[in-house]
């Protein structure tokens, strides 16, 4: 029985119908196999196990009514940078560490219609800044496959349980690599949709123009199903578009033949790691096998990505983050002594360092006699980033590239050197700086049994396709069917 | 790229962050060195090229003039750290 | 205008450059990016939600109306109307902004350019307008003194604001404070804002420098807040410039720095200079589109304005004939104005419909405190009411003293003016016979008099006319009363 927290959320949903196994059975067999294994993995900040046993009532009645949904009844968890009603959200920071959300995010009000059961949430980076989720306030996760590991980050928690078998698939968020980069270190699926296709509306905002919320799950299809749910247009996000949402997942079954994919020659070059870099010529070689014409393109100006992406991602967090000064809800410190040192005690003592050094850094960028200098200057390099990506889908019609350049690094090796951490995200800022959807699938296992993650950019909202395309290299390569053991 | 302790100072004012000597000290070696090498971006020719500002174009995503907002229930006062019935405590403000 | 704009100091003619900066609070019935009331006056906080708060995860999304407000405020003063504009962040920290920054627009306003003009006696005077720009309203602290700590009310925060920002083309206390008198007739006919300063939602800020007369350059700059009162902004700005001309005269410098007006002691005070400058560190919005108007809509816009004052009231002097004083006491208010045009098309001569409506129906008005709303809803009499009472007069059934006894009668009964009158037995006498039996019996009662008269006291002429009034209720016609008295006494 307990084999079947590993199976696809879909082979699942398909035994719901049937009537094998009820909600509540599942919901309580994930319980328990997240009370065996999350002292190890320390993937939840906070578990919610009677609200998702209410969750799983509902949804057996539901069906019991006749409904059907692939996601009625099925465990799934949110990282804790989105807003869930009477539910504490943290976003990993002490600064929230009591906050009870009064408001469902756009997302969570999409999969609880959709019937989805919610076990709680999950750890990241404090504010989603940071590659390896131990810039949480509560404590880092740790990566199933290699517990003396990093499980990549900000949405660490979110990767770590769905390699853990913890949930049948999460919500992630992915500003500048922070769904990919933990689902190639964890060897799961992850999908930060196109600029706009999913609401942000209670999505803690890190950095605006950049955030997305996406699925993360061990398949392609399960992700599919996850994300034809959660995204489409939503009044009350400004920014969210009005594009239809395809259904993804009656959609993965497409030929290759005849695809372009192009690889930017800049992608492996030093710093990538050997058997990175050789999984992802072996599956350009798989492709190609398959008829798919593998094309060189160029990305001149990704090496401008990391500052490019940092000042613009800085610059919107610093202001972003100005709500938290203790007035009207969150930590407050210091107000015997005034006003002035209730902001300067609060915002010092509840932020974390890598999230005071990215306001510092923000509020410099922005500030005057250097707005011109780095701010401005960072958005029109962030057209130049766009501009590249036009002409490379010019001639192919998705980009490959490796999702991070290592496989995920041990715990501690880059918290001293703050710089060194942020260029580890260099191959997935360029996407979000071009807010183009993204997709990591795992493309295999280094020598330390760590995997590897493979990924796909494509053109605005060809969400469709990548997916499709990705489904396609999965059901040639089994290694969704490993998981790590615990 | 030299950062002085000055502008540290005014940038965490400005950002209300109250830092020991130790913390400034530290964020300037290090801001130094991040924006040291984030001056690789003079290196690239923006001559002509327009800010990125918009990053999906999602239409005019205008809402009606409606009220339909219910009147603002304890749920968000709940969060406040402190009240005087349903105003927002805070300590004196001196202009 | 009355004041001299030029003050003699240090063997030279100065003058004052003053420049304004207007918050008007729209009218409109949601905030500007959530679906919150905009009314004022609800209990603390309770016009709340995330957006408004500031809560983690909220995002605005733009009120269609404020936009459609700030486009008619900007056709109304001739403004180029941007068909691209932007919203920008401006950071700072304060508790009654809850975002930690006010969503405002900075280097794309929506409008710019465009004029307001003023008259007076020496012609006409174009104030210039630097740009009008949208932006979200603060909430409000309060000061609890029991406790000493302040308080922060929501209620207020996201109303939609359109900040409109004058050339520094004003000369006087006097102009700015006409200035300011007319853009709020502007905003109250475009009904974009209901102009109160004193509830706040029409508030202004000055900035005000001396300069020698003849001087392109501008001296130091000054900014003048917590001005209250057109009252206020008048008397702020006379005290300061009297302030900076005589720190000219004793050699003192002009720190450039915002100060305070203070009402009680009429004098402006400096604000604490802080330790560290303002640095707003704008940047664009990312949470908002750009600002991108249609131009049909824009056209639709300016085709449903309604006539603006200086317009109407020119049209009102030639079209009803009317003096340009009555022109502007009635064009001063577009409710006014209508009422007024209403009782015109039922026929009344203009000039008495005017006198009426700027005297009986104007102090009935201010009596009853009418003209606190933007539009009155309820005229203490309906115009065709009034239209039909002058006509009354006009065919001579009742005589203008008894009118004013009707009018009363129309507001306490809400009647119509022929019922008071047929049924209270109000219609004039014109009938000679009992006109001239009335006049007998008084001039039997009054023989000594008769006499004077006769002598040539001619002033007792209105002692007759008195009497007989007194004994026909005051029904007599007057000029029948006249002609057949004067006839009477002299026949004798």
């Amino acid at each position: 029985m307990s084999e079947i927290v590993w199976r696809p959320l879909a082979d699942v949903s398909k035994e719901l119908d049937a009537g094998r196994i009820s909600a509540v059975e599942l919901t309580t067999e994930i319980l328990r196999h997240i009370d065996a294994t999350e002292s190890r993995v320390r993937s939840f900040l906070t578990l919610t196990p009677e609200a998702a046993l209410k969750d799983a009532r509902e949804a057996d009645r539901r069906r019991a009514g006749g409904e059907r949904s692939p996601l009625l009844g099925i465990p799934i968890a949110v990282k804790d940078v989105i807003l869930t009603k009477g539910v504490r959200t943290t976003a990993a920071s002490k600064i929230l560490e009591n906050f009870l959300a009064p408001y469902d995010a756009t997302v969570i009000r999409r999969l609880r219609e959709a019937g989805a059961v919610f076990l709680g949430k999950l750890n990241c980076d404090e504010f989603a800044m940071g590659s390896s989720t131990e810039n949480s306030a509560f404590g880092p996760t740790y990566n199933p496959w290699n517990l003396k590991r990093v499980p990549g980050g900000s949405s660490g928690g979110s990767a770590a349980a769905v390699a853990a078998g913890q949930c049948y698939a999460a919500l992630g968020t992915d500003t500048g690599g922070s769904i990919r980069q933990p689902a190639a270190c964890c060897g799961i699926v992850g999908v930060k949709p196109s600029y706009g296709r999913v609401s942000r509306y209670g999505l803690i905002a890190y950095a605006s123009s950049f955030d997305q919320i996406g699925p993360m799950a061990r398949t392609v299809a399960d992700c599919a199903l996850l994300l034809e749910v959660i995204a489409g247009r939503d009044p009350c996000d400004a920014t969210s578009a009005p594009h239809p949402v395809p259904r993804y997942s009656a959609e993965l079954e497409r030929p290759l033949r005849g695809l372009r994919v192009g690889l930017p020659r800049e992608c492996l070059g030093e710093g990538v790691q050997a058997e990175v870099r050789e999984a992802v010529c072996s599956a350009l070689r798989w492709f190609e096998g398959e008829g798919v014409s593998v094309v060189e393109t160029a990305l001149p100006h990704l090496r401008y990505a990391i500052p490019t992406y940092y000042l613009v991602a800085t610059a919107e967090a610093s202001s972003n983050l100005a709500r938290y000064d203790g007035v009207r809800f969150g930590l407050r410190l210091g107000e015997e002594e005034g006003l002035m040192t209730m902001y300067g005690r609060t915002r010092a003592c509840g932020f974390g360092p890598e999230v005071k050094r990215r306001i510092m850094l923000g509020t410099y960028a922005l500030s005057a006699g250097y707005y011109d200098a780095y701010y401005l200057r960072a958005l029109k390099v962030r057209t130049l980033v766009r501009r590249d990506f036009e002409a490379a889908f010019d001639r192919a019609d998705l980009v490959v590239m490796p999702t991070a350049p290592t496989t995920a690094f041990p715990l501690g090796a880059k918290t001293g050197d703050p710089l060194e951490m942020y260029l580890s995200d260099i191959f997935t800022i360029a996407a979000n700086l071009a807010g183009l959807p993204a997709l990591s699938l795992p493309c295999g296992f280094d020598q330390e049994g760590l995997p590897i993650g493979l990924q796909l950019v494509g053109r605005p909202f060809a969400e469709g396709q990548l997916l499709a395309v990705a489904h396609a290299y999965e059901q040639s390569h089994p290694w969704k069917d490993q998981h790590p053991s615990l | 790229m030299t950062l002085d302790r000055d502008l540290v100072r005014n940038i965490a004012h400005l950002a209300r962050l109250e830092l020991s000597g130790d913390e400034e000290a530290e964020y300037m070696a290090q801001l130094e060195n991040i924006l040291g090498y984030f001056r690789t971006l003079d290196d690239a020719d923006t001559t002509g090229v327009e800010p990125a500002t918009e990053m999906v174009d999602a239409g005019d995503a205008l809402r009606e003039d409606v009220v339909n907002n219910p009147p603002a229930g304890e749920e968000l006062l709940a969060n406040a750290p402190r009240r005087h019935d349903r105003w927002f405590r805070v300590p004196k403000i001196i202009e | 205008m009355e004041r001299p704009a030029s003050v003699f100091v240090n063997n030279m003619d100065y003058e004052a450059v003053i420049g304004l900066e207007v918050h008007a609070e729209l009218l409109t019935a949601s905030k500007m990016f959530c679906g919150c009331s905009a009314e004022f006056g609800a209990p603390p906080n309770q016009n709340t939600c995330p957006v408004c708060l500031g809560l983690p995860g909220a995002l605005p999304v733009l009120n269609r109306r404020a936009v459609e407000f700030a486009v008619r405020l900007g056709l109304a003063t001739q403004c180029e109307v941007r068909l691209f504009s932007r919203w920008a962040r401006k950071n700072y920290f304060y508790p009654d902004l809850p975002k930690g920054y006010q969503i405002s627009q900075y280097e794309l306003p929506i409008c710019v350019g465009g004029w307001v003009t003023l008259s007076g006696e020496e012609g006409e005077k174009r104030i210039r307008l630097a740009r009008i720009h949208m932006e979200e309203d603060t909430g409000k602290n309060i000061h609890d003194p029991l406790n000493d700590v302040s308080l922060v009310d929501f209620n207020r925060s996201g109303v939609p604001l359109l900040e409109i920002v004058s050339e520094p083309d004003m000369r006087t206390p006097q102009e700015a404070g006409a200035y300011l008198r007319k853009l709020r007739q502007i905003l109250q006919y475009l009904e974009v804002c209901d102009g109160n300063m004193e509830e706040g939602s029409f508030r202004c800020d000055a900035n005000v420098s001396v300069r020698p007369l003849g001087s392109e350059k501008f001296g130091t700059k000054v900014e003048i807040k917590n001005m209250n009162s057109f009252r206020h902004v008048e008397r702020a700005i006379e005290f300061e410039v009297g302030r900076q001309l005589r720190a000219l005269e004793e050699g003192e410098p002009i720190v450039q720095e915002t100060r305070l007006w203070d009402p009680e002691r009429e004098v402006t005070r400096s604000m604490r200079t802080k330790e560290y400058a303002h640095d707003y560190r704008y940047f664009p919005e990312p949470d908002l589109p750009p600002v991108r108007l249609d131009r049909e809509w824009v056209e639709a816009i300016r085709q449903s304005l309604p006539e603006l004052p200086d317009a109407r009231c020119l049209r009102f002097v030639r079209e009803y004939n009317l003096p340009t004083y009555d022109a502007e006491v009635l064009t001063s208010r577009r409710d006014l104005a209508d009422y007024f045009e209403a009782v015109v098309a039922c026929g009344v001569t203009p000039k008495v419909a005017s006198n009426w409506v700027m005297g009986d129906i104007l102090r009935a008005v201010r009596e009853r405190g009418l003209d606190r709303d933007l539009r009155i809803q309820q005229w203490p009499v309906e115009a065709e009411s009034l239209a039909q009472l002058i006509q009354l007069i006009e065919r001579g059934t009742i005589s203008g003293k008894i009118a004013k006894t009707v009018f009363e009668r129309m507001i306490a009964t809400n009647q119509p003016p022929e019922e008071i009158v047929q049924r209270e037995g109000l219609v004039q006498i014109t009938d000679e016979n009992a006109l001239l039996s009335e006049i007998h019996q008084v001039l039997a009662d009054n023989p000594d008099k008769v006499a004077e008269f006769r002598s040539g006291k001619e002033k007792l002429f209105g002692f007759f006319v008195g009497q007989v009034m007194k004994r026909t209720g005051g029904k007599a016609n007057p000029q029948k009363l006249n002609e057949l008295l004067r006839a009477a006494l002299q026949s004798g």
